[in-house]
C-alpha cells in the first residue's frame, strides 16, 4: 500500500515543473560528455573532409541532430509514466527481436565491419536493432524479476528462467550477426540484473559458468567466425596481422600514447588529422581525446564516466522500488560495460569489436539508446525521492 | 531489498570501480610511462624529411688550389609521386625517357624504386632516398637534352631537369690524386650499419675512399631538413621544422698540386721505362715528403683511375677494371697498401746495427763474389768481386758480401741456430729502432703495415704454418711438390721458428721476409735526414670554415726516435751522398746542381706472373736532399721495374727538378715550387677559382 502511496505522490511532483526531479550531477556530466564528444567528432572528420573537397561539418551536423533526437527521446524516457514504459515494453522488445532478424536476412541487413548489423533506411540513415534491444532486454528482465506472483522477496528458478528466455533470443539473433562485442555486453547485463534482483546464487554461479564455457566452445567449434578469431589472435600477439586488425590496434594505441600529458590540442592531432586510426569518429573515438587532449583531457572523461556510474549505483540504492533498482543496475551495467569494451579495445586490454563509446561515439542507434538509458536512470532517480 | 541483492550491488559497484582504475592505470602507461616511445611510432608514421644536401667543402693544396670541388650538373629527376598517380604508374613516361637518354629502362626502372620496395638481393642501382625527392637518372645530361624535357612537359609527366651539385675533381696542373682524394658516393646500408654514433641522412652523399672519407665528418656539413606531415594516403597536410643546410668546411692540405702532377708524371714514364727495358713493371709509387714536419707534399700511385668516374655513373666495365688483376687493381693505393722487399735500401739499417755491433765504419772491408754461410755460397750482386773498399764505398756501389759477412758473423755471434738467452741483435735492433712494423699513422684508409722479419715474427709465422709444412706431402698442391719446395717444407717444419744463417745475411740486404710500404721507407730515409725524427705522416693541414675561421689543425706527432750516434748518422749522410756523387746513383744524377742523398735497391721477387714469367726486380729509390741541410724525402717504387737506379733514380730526379725548379742542369730562378725553400704553414685563402701558380 505504502509503495503505490510513494508512486502516486511521486507521480504528481514529477509534474510539478518539467526539470523537476532531474539529477543535477548526472544530468552535467552527461551534457559534458555530449559536449566533448561533438568536438571530439568534428576533430576527427573536418580536415580529412575539408582536404578531399567535402563538407568538413558533415559529421558535425549529423552528430548535432542525432543528439537533438537522443535528447529528446531522453526528456520522453524520463517524464513518462512507469505503467506506460512497462506496457511499451513487449512492443519495444517485439520490435528489437523483429528488427534483429531483419539485418539477418540479405537484401535488408547491411555488413559493416563483418558483422551484419545494420538496416540502411532512405536518406543515409541506418539503425542498428541491437542498440534498442538491449534496452528491451533491461526493461524486459526488470519487470519480470521485480514483480512475481508468488509471495516471496527473491525471485524463483522460474522467474530466472523465463528472464533468461527474454534475453536470450536476442542475444542469440546478435550472435548470429555475429557480433560479439554487443553480446558481451548484455550477457555481462543480464548477468549483474539477475544478482542484484536477489535471485538464488547458484544461478549467478551458473551462469558465469555457462558464460566462460560458452566462450571457449564458441571459439572452438566455428561459431565465432573467422574475422573474429582473427581479432582474438590479434589481442593475444598484435604483431600476427600488422596490416589487418593488428594495424588498427597498433595505430590507435600509438595514437593515445602520442598524447602525453597534455595532448596536441584539438584539432591539432597529426594522427587523427592524417587518420592513421579507422573508424575514428565512431568505435576509435577515444584515440581523438587521447592524441589532442592527452592523459589530462582524456582522463576527465574517464572521470565523468565515473560519476555517472557512481550517480547510478546511488539511485539504485535509494530508489525503493525494486523494478526501478534493477533497470538502474542494468543500465549502469551495459554502459560500464560498453565503455570498458571500447576503451579497453582502444588501449590495448581487450579485443577489437565494434562497440561504440557510450555519449561520445558518432552514429544514431547508439547514441538514442544511450540517452533512453541515462532517460531510465532520471526516470527511476525523480520516483526515488520520498 | 534484500540482504543479498546489496551485497551483490556491492560487488558490482567494486568489479565496476576496478574496471575503470584499470583503465586508469593503462592510460597511465600509454601516455606518460611509454609516452615518449609512442610520441617517436607517431612521428615515424606522419612525418617526411626531405633533405636539402649541404654543400661539400673544398679540398685544396697548401696554396689553395682545389683538388676537389663542387660542379653544377644537369641532372635528369624523376617525381616518384607524379608518376605513381599515372594510370600505367609512369611506365610510358620512362619508356620515353630511355629513349631520350639512350639508357635501358629497366635501369630507370630500377634507379626509381626505393630499395625497401624491392626484395633483397633484387636492389642493385635502388634509390636509397625517399619517395619525396626527386631521384635522379643521371647527374650529366646535356643541355639540350634537359631542354626537350622541360619544353615537352606534357610527353615527360612527373620529369624535371634541374642543375644540381657534383663533385668534381678538377685535375688542375695535371692533377690525378684519385688514391689520395678518393671519391663520393651515395650512402648504403652497410655506410649506416657502421655508422657508430655518426649521424647521416638517407641520400647524402658521403666520402667512400681517400681524403674524402678521412674527413667526411667535417667536408659534408649538415644537410638541411625540411619536414612534412603527411596522412594516410601519404598527402601532405602540413609543414613542419625547416632547416637550412650548413654548408662543409674545407680541407687544407700540404699537397702541392703541381709538385703532384709533377710525381704523377715521373712515376708514369718510370713505368714506362721500365717496360721499355724489357720490365713487367705492373705497378709503383712515389712520394714526396717534407722530412721536417711529417707533411706529405704529392703522393701517386700507379696504375691509377679516373676519380670523377663515380659521379657520372660508373659503367659495369668500369667497376670490375678497378679490382681487376689484369689491369693490376688500380683501386689499391701502392704508396700506402704495397708491401716490398726493400733491397739495398735497407743497407741504411745494416751501417746502424755495424755501428753499434762495434765495427769500424772508417776501416776497409772485402768485397768477394761470394761468402761462404754456413753450407751455401751467397753471391754479391751480379755476382763480381769488387776488391777492397772503405764501407763507404761499400754503400754507394751496393755490395753485398761485406754485409753477408758481417751479419753471419753476429749470428754466429749470438748463437746461431742455437740462440743465446739474450742474444745482441744488433739488425734487428736497428731496425726495431725505426718502428718498422707500427704504421706510418697517415690520415688516408687502409694503411698496410710493414713487416719485420725479426725472431718474434719467426715464432708467430711458425705456428701459422708450422701444421702446413710439416704435412707437406698430403696438404700442397701437386704442382707445389717439386724437389726445391720439398726441401724448403722440411726444413721449415725442422726450424722454421729459428733464424738460420740464410735469414740473418738476407735480412740485412733487405731481402726475405721484411716487406715494407713506400710510404714506411720514406719515413725511415726522412729520420735518416733530419738527424733521426720518425714522424707521423700526414697529408691534411688545416679544416677551415667557409668564413676563413680554422677549425682544427692536424700536426704530426713524433712517433720516436732513431736510435745512432750523431758519428754513425754522419757516417751514413756521407755514404749516402757518396752513392749519387760515385755509386749506383750517380747516372741518375749527373750534373743535377743541387746535391742529393740516396740509395737504390733492387729487389728480388719470388714467383711468377699470370704469363708463367719469373717476376722481374722491384726498382727502388730512396733519397732526402739538399744533402746539406735536408728538407725533402722522395721515394720511388717501380714494382718489377727492374734496376732501382735506372727506372726509379731516373724517376726521382725529375721529382727534384721540379721541387728545386732545375732544368737540365740549371736551377731557374723562381721556378722552384717552394720559393723560400720550404713549404708555406702559412694556411691559404680559399676560392674554388684559385689556379695554381705558372713556373717560370
Amino acid at each position: 500500500m505504502s509503495q503505490i502511496h510513494a508512486r502516486a505522490r511521486l507521480y504528481r511532483r514529477s509534474r510539478e515543473s518539467i526539470f523537476h526531479g532531474f539529477d543535477p550531477v548526472l544530468t552535467a556530466a552527461v551534457a559534458l560528455l555530449l559536449a566533448i564528444g561533438t568536438l571530439l567528432v568534428y576533430a576527427a572528420t573536418r580536415d580529412w573532409y575539408a582536404r578531399n573537397g567535402l563538407d568538413p561539418q558533415y559529421y558535425l551536423k549529423r552528430h548535432a541532430i542525432n543528439i537533438s533526437i537522443g535528447c529528446l527521446l531522453a526528456y520522453g524516457t524520463t517524464v513518462i509514466d512507469y505503467r506506460l514504459l512497462r506496457a511499451y515494453t513487449p512492443i519495444f522488445w517485439g520490435l528489437g527481436v523483429l528488427g534483429l532478424v531483419a539485418v539477418l536476412i540479405p537484401g535488408l541487413g547491411s555488413t559493416v565491419n563483418g558483422a551484419r548489423a545494420w538496416i540502411a533506411l532512405p536518406g543515409g540513415f541506418q539503425i542498428q536493432p541491437a542498440e534498442l534491444a538491449k534496452i528491451a532486454i533491461i526493461i524486459g528482465m526488470s519487470m519480470l524479476l521485480s514483480e512475481r506472483s508468488h509471495d516471496s522477496d527473491e525471485p524463483s528458478s522460474r522467474d530466472v528462467i523465463q528472464a533468461l528466455v527474454i534475453a536470450g533470443l536476442p542475444v542469440l539473433l546478435i550472435i548470429l550477426q555475429p557480433d560479439m562485442g554487443t553480446s558481451f555486453i548484455i550477457g555481462a547485463s543480464v548477468v549483474t540484473i539477475i544478482a542484484v534482483s536477489g535471485a538464488p546464487s547458484r544461478w549467478v554461479a551458473g551462469l558465469l559458468i555457462v558464460a566462460v564455457l560458452g566462450a571457449v566452445v564458441a571459439s572452438k567449434t566455428g561459431v565465432i567466425s573467422g574475422y573474429q578469431i582473427k581479432r582474438l589472435q590479434t589481442f593475444v600477439n598484435p604483431t600476427a596481422d600488422a596490416q589487418g586488425a593488428g594495424y588498427q590496434l597498433r595505430q590507435a594505441r600509438i595514437a593515445v600514447g602520442s598524447g602525453g600529458l597534455i595532448g596536441t590540442g584539438l584539432f591539432n592531432g597529426p594522427q587523427t588529422n592524417g587518420r592513421f586510426v579507422p573508424e575514428q569518429q565512431t568505435d576509435f573515438i577515444f584515440t581523438v581525446a587521447g592524441e589532442e587532449l592527452g592523459f589530462l583531457g582524456s582522463g576527465f572523461i574517464l572521470l565523468l564516466y565515473l560519476i555517472i556510474l557512481m550517480r547510478g549505483f546511488s539511485i539504485a540504492r535509494r530508489t525503493s522500488d525494486p523494478f526501478g533498482r534493477l533497470v538502474t543496475t542494468g543500465v549502469i551495467a551495459w554502459f560500464a560495460f560498453q565503455l570498458f569494451e571500447n576503451i579497453g579495445m582502444t588501449l590495448g586490454l581487450m579485443p577489437m569489436t565494434g562497440v561504440p563509446l557510450p555519449f561520445l561515439s558518432y552514429g544514431g542507434s547508439s547514441m538514442f539508446a544511450t540517452l533512453i538509458g541515462f532517460g531510465l536512470l532520471q526516470n527511476v532517480h525523480a520516483r526515488s525521492k520520498g | 531489498m534484500n540482504q543479498r541483492s546489496r551485497l551483490n550491488l556491492l560487488v558490482v559497484q567494486i568489479l565496476i570501480i576496478s574496471l575503470l582504475v584499470a583503465l586508469f592505470g593503462r592510460l597511465f602507461y600509454l601516455q606518460i610511462a611509454a609516452g615518449s616511445k609512442y610520441r617517436d611510432a607517431a612521428l615515424s608514421i606522419q612525418s617526411r624529411d626531405v633533405i636539402t644536401p649541404a654543400t661539400r667543402g673544398l679540398i685544396v693544396d697548401s696554396y689553395g688550389v682545389p683538388l676537389a670541388l663542387n660542379k653544377v650538373g644537369l641532372a635528369i629527376t624523376i617525381d616518384r609521386i607524379a608518376i605513381d598517380k599515372q594510370t600505367d604508374k609512369g611506365v610510358a613516361v620512362m619508356q620515353r625517357l630511355s629513349k631520350l637518354l639512350k639508357l635501358h629502362y629497366r635501369d630507370i626502372y630500377q634507379n626509381t624504386r626505393l630499395c625497401g620496395e624491392l626484395a633483397k638481393g633484387q636492389r642493385a642501382g635502388c634509390w636509397t632516398g625517399s619517395r619525396y625527392q626527386p631521384i635522379p637518372i643521371t647527374k650529366a645530361a646535356d643541355p639540350d637534352t634537359a631542354l626537350q624535357i622541360v619544353e615537352r612537359s606534357d610527353q615527360f609527366p612527373g620529369v624535371d631537369a634541374a642543375p644540381i651539385a657534383i663533385r668534381n675533381y678538377p685535375g688542375l696542373a695535371g692533377v690525378n690524386a684519385a688514391h689520395l682524394l678518393g671519391y663520393v658516393g651515395p650512402l648504403t646500408d652497410i655506410d649506416l650499419a657502421k655508422a657508430q654514433g655518426k649521424s647521416y641522412f638517407r641520400s647524402e652523399s658521403i666520402g667512400k675512399s681517400g681524403l674524402e672519407i678521412t674527413y667526411d665528418a667535417y667536408l659534408r656539413g649538415v644537410p638541411g631538413i625540411r619536414t612534412l606531415i603527411v596522412d594516410r594516403k601519404e598527402a601532405i597536410t602540413a609543414q613542419g621544422s625547416n632547416t637550412a643546410p650548413i654548408p662543409g668546411n674545407h680541407l687544407v692540405t700540404s699537397i702541392d698540386a703541381r709538385l703532384q702532377g709533377a710525381v704523377e708524371v715521373a712515376l708514369a714514364d718510370a713505368i714506362s721505362r721500365g717496360r721499355a727495358n724489357g720490365n713487367t713493371s705492373d705497378s709503383g709509387a712515389a712520394i714526396v715528403m717534407d722530412i721536417r714536419t711529417g707533411r706529405i707534399l704529392a703522393i701517386a700511385s700507379y696504375p691509377t683511375y679516373d676519380p670523377n668516374a663515380f659521379e657520372k655513373g660508373l659503367t659495369v666495365q668500369q667497376a670490375s677494371d678497378l679490382y681487376s688483376e689484369k689491369k693490376s687493381v688500380p683501386a689499391l693505393s701502392r704508396a700506402l697498401q704495397g708491401l716490398f722487399a726493400p733491397a739495398s735500401t735497407f743497407k741504411s739499417v745494416s751501417v746502424i746495427a755495424a755501428a753499434a755491433a762495434g765495427y769500424n765504419l772508417n776501416a776497409t772491408y772485402s768485397c768477394p763474389a761470394e761468402v761462404q754461410v754456413g753450407d751455401r755460397a751467397f753471391q754479391n750482386f751480379e755476382s763480381k768481386s769488387q776488391g777492397t773498399m772503405s764501407l763507404k764505398k761499400a754503400i754507394a756501389v751496393s755490395c753485398d758480401t761485406i754485409w753477408y759477412r758481417i751479419a753471419f758473423d753476429e749470428w754466429l755471434r749470438d748463437g746461431g741456430l742455437r740462440p743465446k738467452s739474450k742474444p745482441n741483435d744488433y739488425f734487428f735492433k736497428a731496425a726495431q729502432s725505426f718502428n718498422i712494423t707500427q704504421r706510418v699513422g697517415i690520415d688516408l684508409p687502409s694503411e698496410s703495415s710493414s713487416r719485420l722479419a725479426d725472431r718474434a715474427f719467426k715464432k708467430t709465422w711458425y705456428q701459422r704454418n708450422k701444421d702446413f709444412y710439416c704435412n707437406y706431402n698430403d696438404r700442397a698442391t701437386k704442382a707445389q711438390q717439386t724437389p726445391f719446395l720439398l726441401l724448403l717444407a722440411k726444413e721449415n717444419c725442422l726450424d722454421g721458428d729459428k733464424i738460420r744463417a740464410g735469414d740473418a745475411v738476407n735480412f740485412a740486404i733487405g731481402q726475405g721476409d721484411t716487406v715494407v710500404t713506400p710510404l714506411k721507407l720514406a719515413q725511415m730515409y726522412a729520420a735518416i735526414g733530419n738527424g733521426g725524427t720518425i714522424w707521423q705522416m700526414l697529408v691534411g693541414k688545416a679544416i677551415v670554415k667557409t668564413d676563413g675561421t680554422v677549425v682544427k689543425t692536424m700536426t704530426p706527432q713524433k712517433l720516436g726516435t732513431l736510435n745512432a750516434t750523431p758519428a754513425t748518422l754522419n757516417f751514413l749522410h756521407e755514404a749516402l751522398r757518396e752513392v749519387v756523387v760515385s755509386g749506383t746513383g750517380a747516372g741518375a744524377f749527373a750534373g743535377f746542381p743541387i746535391a742529393v742523398s740516396g740509395k737504390t735497391g733492387t729487389a728480388e721477387v719470388f714467383g711468377r706472373n699470370a704469363n708463367g714469367a719469373l717476376k722481374d726486380n722491384t726498382s727502388w729509390f730512396a733519397s732526402y736532399a739538399p744533402s746539406n741541410k735536408p728538407r725533402y724525402a722522395v721515394v720511388m717504387m717501380v714494382s718489377q721495374g727492374g734496376f732501382g737506379a735506372s727506372t726509379s733514380g731516373v724517376g726521382v730526379r725529375k721529382i727534384y727538378e721540379t721541387l728545386f725548379g732545375v732544368k737540365g742542369n740549371k736551377i731557374i730562378l723562381g721556378a722552384a715550387i717552394f720559393p723560400d725553400g720550404k713549404p708555406p704553414t702559412k694556411l691559404p685563402r680559399i676560392s674554388p677559382a684559385t689556379k695554381p701558380k705558372e713556373s717560370p
